[in-house]
């Protein structure tokens, strides 16, 4: 069973229903000991990073977070879910985050040498694979659909499994051992959108057998 | 390379799509949401669903027609019309829209914008607006109430009012080129996409696949909508993307 984190920042309605079209079972859920109970953990988001600690900060979710990555099971960010998983961001002013992946969370200059770059980064990008993982096996760089105007700057290349090319290099797909994140929105991201999320779901089944 | 967006734009009545679609492989070219997976089929980037519905019974069915659209597509869409409200676009939001487009009502109420932006996210308010050239103002004028309705604002100085309000991208249609279909209105789209810094989509006036190239390389518009070329099969999507592509514009 997949648990969807409800902390009242997400957009849960896209996430549930693409787990509905995958034919796989999930709830939604605010509930602490609920959520842990969870084979695999969805962190969705959207709207600003402060507010979003504040509320896991305030509802205890965020301890519950970390403690769920140390489980080993499988847990996924979205959008500014990934960005959560991060140490830091400068959105409304230096907020900590969840601090399970190395690196910050900074706003897109909005230009490079003299050529503006639109703010926020939106539509469809494509996919550069970086690094080998379990959560683009049997995938190939397509394009899926961005929206966001702060992104992750990492100095540890290996936890960037994909980036896209804007004004800066953006890290897309992110991960380490069993956290991953996804910058953009797999849920609207058609096809291939539905594969990394199928493959996700995956790491949760064969860790489900194998425990 | 981030790509450049090809958005049809599908007018809903009382839950149906309205504007004569010609579609004859549609069992119901009337069901929003057969339409929208026709366009996903073609390679739509994103979609815009405006409501034009006059009765409240009619704005209550664009929920179901919203919930069901999200429930089997895995592309983002964007509601626009008779959104007046943080509670309307929490219904529409909820039910599974990406974005809301706010016209009248951000015009009448700018702080509109600011609300939506902190509850939801600046990503997911656009701001609609509706400009006609004022040849006494020596720029284009904004309009609402469906382009009856003239205001002070000139569109340049609102458009950079509603980026600094909150909006996180602007839908630009103008007047003078809507149902022309003789291209966009690449002075306007220029003068609005380096005024401000979030994407602004090109809408009105595209009457085939070359008008699209103007949109992006001399309008500088990051995306693009058209209705009635894509409804009455004057052309498809994939033709348009096809085109693009030749002319050396990204495309997805």
């Amino acid at each position: 069973m997949i648990g969807i984190i409800d902390y009242g920042m997400g957009n849960l309605f896209s996430v549930s229903k693409a787990m509905e079209r995958l034919g796989v079972e999930y709830f939604v859920s605010e509930d602490r000991k609920e959520l842990a109970g969870a084979d695999a953990l969805i962190l969705p988001g959207v709207g600003s990073f402060k507010d979003a600690m504040e509320r896991l900060n305030e509802t205890g979710l965020s301890e519950m977070v970390k403690q769920y990555a140390g489980s080993g099971k499988p847990m996924l960010g979205i959008c500014l879910g990934m960005q959560l998983l991060f140490a830091q961001s400068e959105e409304n002013g230096l907020t900590d985050g969840l601090a399970l992946l190395p690196g910050k969370v900074i706003r897109f200059s909005g230009e490079k040498a003299g050529t503006p770059y639109k703010v926020p980064h939106m539509g469809w990008n494509r996919l550069r694979f970086i690094n080998k993982s379990p959560i683009i096996s049997g995938i190939s760089e397509d394009f899926v659909y961005f929206v966001h105007s702060y992104y992750v700057s990492t100095e540890e290349r290996k936890v960037v499994i994909a980036d896209c090319e804007y004004d800066v290099d953006v890290p897309a797909v992110v991960g380490k051992g069993n956290v991953y994140g996804m910058q953009f929105h797999p849920e609207k991201s058609g096809g291939l959108g539905m594969s990394l999320l199928q493959n996700f779901i995956q790491l949760a089944k064969e860790r489900t057998i194998q425990s | 390379m981030l790509t450049k967006r090809i958005i049809p734009c599908l007018d809903v009545k009382e839950g149906r799509v309205v504007k004569g679609i010609q579609f004859v492989e549609l069992r119901d070219a009337g069901d929003p949401v057969e339409l929208a997976r026709f366009y996903d089929q073609q390679g739509a980037d994103e979609l815009v669903f405006l409501d034009i519905s006059a009765s409240h019974e009619g704005r209550k069915t664009m929920v179901e027609v919203v919930n069901e659209v999200a429930s089997e597509l895995a592309i983002p869409f964007t509601v626009g019309g008779g959104i007046n409200s943080l509670a309307d676009m929490k219904r529409m939001l909820r039910a599974g829209a990406d974005k809301v487009s706010l016209n009248t009502a951000a015009v009448l109420r700018p702080s509109l914008i600011t609300e939506g932006a902190s509850f939801f996210g600046a990503q997911c308010m656009v701001v609609a607006i509706d400009a006609k050239f004022d040849p006494e103002l020596g720029s284009w004028r904004v309009y609402t109430h469906g382009g009856r309705k003239a205001t002070d604002y000139e569109v340049i100085a609102w458009a950079k009012e509603a980026v600094r309000l909150g909006a996180g991208e602007i839908l630009l249609t103008s007047m003078d080129c809507d149902g022309e279909k003789d291209g966009f209105d690449l002075a306007l789209t220029r003068a609005v996409s380096e005024a401000v810094t979030v994407p602004v989509i090109a809408s009105g006036g595209a009457g085939n696949a070359a008008h699209f190239v103007a949109a992006f390389r001399d309008g500088l518009a990051d995306a693009a909508l058209a209705a009635s070329i894509f409804h009455y099969k004057e052309t498809s999507v994939e033709e348009v993307k096809t085109f693009l592509k030749s002319e050396g514009v990204n495309v997805r």
